[in-house]
C-alpha cells in the first residue's frame, strides 16, 4: 500500500440523497429523503485494498457505486487522479481526464453474477461486448486471444472451451470468475466487488478471494469491496494489508488497518459486528454471550435516522451527548492505524459527565 | 449415529432419547442423463431437546434429508428407507406411513418447517396476525389462547407483536419477516423445529441474532432443533451435535465441540480450513481442491476420495462405513486418524469477549 503517492480515487464529504416522490406524495407536497450516504471522506489508493462492512441499507453499495463514478452525489466530490468525475461528464472547466477513460478505469462485479452476464450470449460473446466497445480496431483474433488468455488468468481452464459456453453451462463460482475476468479485460485502476463471494458456498470463499489477490498483483488493481461478514473483510483486507471501513446509515463510523479494526475495535458498533462474527473456536464458543448486546437487534428507518449519534438508538453505551451531538472522524489515540467516530474515544467529551440513556 | 443398532429401543447408552431415527434412506431422481442418487443410504438418529447443525455444501443433499424426515420429498424424488418417529408421549410410528391428513397434522404439531426467504413463505395479502389465526383455525386450536402464546413468541424474538401481527408481509424488513415466520412455526408448540439456511440472504448481525434468540428459545420450550446450513460458524456455537454431509451421505457426526476441537473426516478438517473466520490463522486458511461430485456420476469407494490427499486404492474402491472416534463421535473414513495428525488447523480467538472498557 503507498500512502506517499497521489490516491486514485478521492472522496470528499460525499452525500447522496434519494428522494421517492409518488404521485400522491406529490399532491400532498410530501417527500421521502433518504440519505443513503451522509458526508463520506475516503481515499483509495494505487493497489491498495479497502473493504467496506455494515449491515443492509447502511449505504455502503451506494458509497461504492459513488466512488467508481456509478452513482452521482448530491454533495461533495468525487476525483479521479485529481479530476473532478462529474465535471468530465458533464464537460465543466478543464477536462484533464475524459469521462470515458475515467469510466473504463473503474469497474464493477456484482453479487450475483448469473444475473450480469446475458444468458442468450456465449462467454466469448459477453466478454467481447466491452472490447468491441472501447478498442473497435482490435481484430477478431487479437480479441478471442485476449479473452482466452483473460480466462486463463481467472482459472477457467481450457479457456477455449469456457468461452463456448452460456453462462448456465457454469457453476457460480465459475460465473463470478467471468465476472472478474471481464472487469479486469479493461485492466482498471480501481474495481468496486459488491458481495462477491456473499453469494458462494463458504467453502468456495477463500479460492475466489486469493484469486482476486493475485490479479491485483498481476494487473496493479485496487479493490474496493463491500461486504456484511467481517471474517470476509478481514480476509480479504488483512491478506494484502488493507483497511477496513465500518458503516452505519449512511457515515463511515470506524476506519483503519484491518488488523487494528479486527483485534482492537473501538466503536461500539463495530465491537456489535465483532459479537456477530461466529466463534469457531470451540473453547470460546461455551463461553460466548448468548444475549444480543445492542439495546435494539432492528436497524431503524433510514427515511428517519436517529438525531446525534446515529446509533444510539441501539448502542448499549449511549448517552444523553449521544442523542445531541453527531460524533466526528477522529483519529484514534496511540499508534493511529484508525479512526473512530465515537465521543467515548475523546477523553474529555462531555459524553462522560451525560446521563445514560433509559432502557 | 449413536445408536446404530437396529433394535427399537429408544434409549442409547448414554441415556439420551431418540426422537427421530432415520434408517437407511434414500432419494432418487430419474433423469435424462441417468438415475440421480441425492441421499444415499443415509442412516442418522436424532436426539430429544438437541441442536443439531448439518453442514454440507450446497448440492450435498442437506435439504433433501430434512424433506425425508417429513416425507416431504417432491415428485419425481423417490425416497425409501424409514423414519420412525418416537413421540414424547404415545407409541412410535413411522412416518412414511401416515396419510395426507395425519402428515399435516404431524407437519406442524410434532415437527414444523421453516425454509430460506420469507416472503415466499407468507401469503403477501395477508397480515401476519391473519396467518397466525389461519393456522390456529386450520388445526382446530383455540385461537385465542393460541394468540396468547403466538404473542409470547413473537416478544421472545425481539418483535413488537400488535405491531407485526397488524403488519403486512411486506412491511417487516426481511430479518423481521424471518423471525415471525419462526414464531409461526412454533405457534403449535411443535416437537421439533427444522430449519433449512434460515437466516441466508440476512446480513451478519441479523444472523447472529437471530442463532442467539434460537438458544434462548430452546432452553425455554426444549424444542428440539435441526439447523442446516452451508455456513458452518453459524451453527458453530449453537449446535450441541455436528452432523457433516458430503455427496449426499453423512461423514462425520458428533458432539460440535469435539468436531471443532479435533474434527476426524479429511472433509471436515479441510472444511474447518476452507471457511472464513476470525479464530484461524490466515496463513492456514486454504481452499479444499477439486469440485464436489455430480451426483449422476459419484466417485466409487469413498465420494471424497478425488478430492482427498490421504486418498489410497482402498478408498478408491471401498465404501468406508462409520468408525468409532470417541463416545458418540463417528467419522466414515479409514485413515481418520492419519488425518487428524496430517492436516492441520487451529481454531483460538485471542480475544473474542466483547467488552465496553469504561473511562480511560
Amino acid at each position: 500500500m503507498s500512502v506517499d503517492k497521489d490516491p486514485v480515487v478521492t472522496l470528499e464529504d460525499v452525500e447522496v440523497q434519494f428522494t421517492n416522490k409518488s404521485l400522491i406524495q406529490t399532491l400532498r407536497r410530501e417527500k421521502d429523503v433518504v440519505r443513503a450516504v451522509d458526508g463520506v471522506s475516503l481515499d483509495i489508493h494505487e493497489n491498495e485494498v479497502i473493504v467496506l462492512v455494515g449491515e443492509s441499507g447502511c449505504g455502503k453499495t451506494t458509497l461504492g457505486k459513488t466512488a467508481v463514478g456509478l452513482q452521482r452525489p448530491t454533495g461533495g466530490s468525487v476525483k479521479y487522479r485529481g479530476q473532478d468525475v462529474w465535471d468530465a461528464k458533464d464537460g465543466n472547466g478543464d477536462v484533464t481526464v475524459p469521462f470515458t477513460d475515467i469510466r473504463r478505469s473503474l469497474q464493477i462485479i456484482h453479487q450475483d453474477p448469473g444475473s450480469s452476464l446475458n444468458p442468450n450470449r456465449t462467454i466469448l460473446n459477453s466478454l467481447s461486448v466491452p472490447l468491441k466497445r472501447w478498442y473497435p480496431d482490435m481484430g477478431v483474433d487479437e480479441r478471442e486471444d485476449r479473452i482466452h488468455r483473460l480466462l486463463e488468468y481467472v482459472g477457467m481452464k481450457p479457456a477455449s472451451s469456457y468461452a463456448s459456453r452460456y453462462p448456465h453451462q457454469l457453476s457460480g463460482g465459475e460465473q463470478q470468475r467471468v465476472a472478474l475476468g471481464r472487469a479486469l479485460l479493461m485492466n482498471p485502476d480501481v474495481i468496486l466487488a459488491d458481495e462477491a463471494v456473499s453469494a458462494l458456498d463458504v467453502s468456495l470463499r477463500i479460492e475466489m478471494m486469493d484469486l482476486m489477490h493475485d490479479l491485483q498483483r498481476e494487473f496493479n488493481t485496487s479493490y474496493l469491496f463491500i461486504s456484511h461478514d467481517l471474517a470476509n473483510a478481514y480476509y480479504f483486507a488483512e491478506k494484502v494489508g488493507g483497511r477496513i471501513g465500518i458503516m452505519y446509515l449512511g457515515k463511515l463510523v470506524e476506519i483503519g488497518a484491518a488488523e487494528e479494526i479486527i483485534r482492537n475495535p473501538r466503536h461500539p458498533y463495530t465491537k456489535i459486528l465483532r459479537w456477530a462474527t461466529p466463534v469457531m473456536d470451540p473453547d470460546a464458543a461455551r463461553e460466548a454471550a448468548t444475549e444480543p448486546p445492542m439495546r435494539k437487534i432492528d436497524i431503524p428507518d433510514p427515511k428517519n435516522p436517529p438525531s446525534g449519534c446515529r446509533f444510539h438508538t441501539r448502542c448499549p453505551k449511549a448517552r444523553e451527548a449521544c442523542t445531541e451531538e453527531v460524533p466526528r472522524l477522529l483519529p484514534a489515540d496511540g499508534n493511529g492505524r484508525s479512526e473512530v467516530a465515537c465521543f467515548r474515544s475523546e477523553s474529555d467529551h462531555a459524553y462522560w459527565n451525560s446521563e445514560p440513556l433509559p432502557e | 449415529m449413536t445408536a446404530r443398532n437396529e433394535t427399537s429401543l429408544s434409549l442409547d447408552a448414554g441415556g439420551t432419547e431418540t426422537l427421530i431415527e432415520v434408517r437407511n434412506a434414500s432419494v432418487t431422481f430419474d433423469m435424462d442423463r441417468g438415475r440421480s442418487k441425492v441421499m444415499d443410504d443415509v442412516t442418522m438418529d436424532i436426539h430429544r431437546e438437541e441442536i443439531l447443525g448439518i453442514v454440507g455444501e450446497s448440492g450435498s443433499g442437506k435439504s433433501m434429508f430434512a424433506s425425508a424426515l417429513m416425507d416431504a420429498v417432491v415428485d419425481p424424488g423417490v425416497l425409501t428407507g424409514d423414519v420412525i418417529y418416537h413421540p414424547p408421549d404415545g407409541d412410535s410410528f413411522s412416518v412414511l406411513d401416515l396419510d395426507d391428513e395425519e402428515l399435516k397434522e404431524f407437519r406442524w404439531e410434532e415437527i414444523s418447517m421453516v425454509f430460506q426467504g420469507a416472503m415466499d413463505s407468507f401469503n403477501p395479502t395477508m397480515s401476519i396476525g391473519g396467518h397466525f389465526e389461519e393456522t390456529l383455525r386450520a388445526h382446530d386450536y383455540n385461537v385465542a389462547d393460541g394468540m396468547d402464546h403466538g404473542r409470547q413468541l413473537l416478544a421472545d424474538l425481539y418483535l413488537d407483536p400488535d405491531r407485526v401481527l397488524d403488519s403486512y408481509p411486506h412491511e417487516l424488513s426481511g430479518g423481521m419477516q424471518q423471525r415471525a415466520l419462526i414464531a409461526l412455526s412454533l405457534l403449535l408448540k411443535p416437537n421439533v423445529l427444522v430449519m433449512d439456511e434460515p437466516t441466508a440472504a440476512l446480513d451478519l448481525l441479523m444472523q447472529r441474532s437471530i442463532t442467539s434468540l434460537l438458544a434462548n428459545l430452546h432452553e425455554e420450550y426444549g424444542i428440539t432443533m435441526i439447523f442446516i446450513t452451508h455456513d458452518l460458524p453459524l451453527v458453530a456455537d449453537l449446535a450441541d451435535r455436528l452432523a457433516v454431509m458430503y455427496a449426499f451421505e453423512f461423514i462425520e457426526v458428533g458432539p460440535c465441540y469435539d468436531i471443532l476441537k479435533d474434527a476426524a473426516h479429511p472433509y471436515t478438517r479441510a472444511l474447518l480450513k476452507a471457511v472464513p473466520n476470525l479464530s484461524s490463522a490466515l496463513e492456514e486458511m486454504e481452499p479444499i481442491e477439486g469440485d464436489s461430485p455430480d451426483p449422476v456420476d459419484v466417485p466409487s469407494g469413498c465420494s471424497y476420495h478425488v478430492r482427498c490427499p490421504l486418498a489410497d486404492e482402498q478408498c478408491r474402491s471401498t465404501d468406508p462405513g462409520f468408525e468409532r472416534v470417541s463416545d458418540g463421535h463417528e467419522a466414515a473414513c479409514f485413515y481418520w486418524e492419519d488425518a487428524r495428525e496430517e492436516i492441520t488447523y487451529t481454531l483460538s480467538d485471542r480475544e473474542q469477549e466483547v467488552t465496553f472498557d469504561e473511562r480511560r
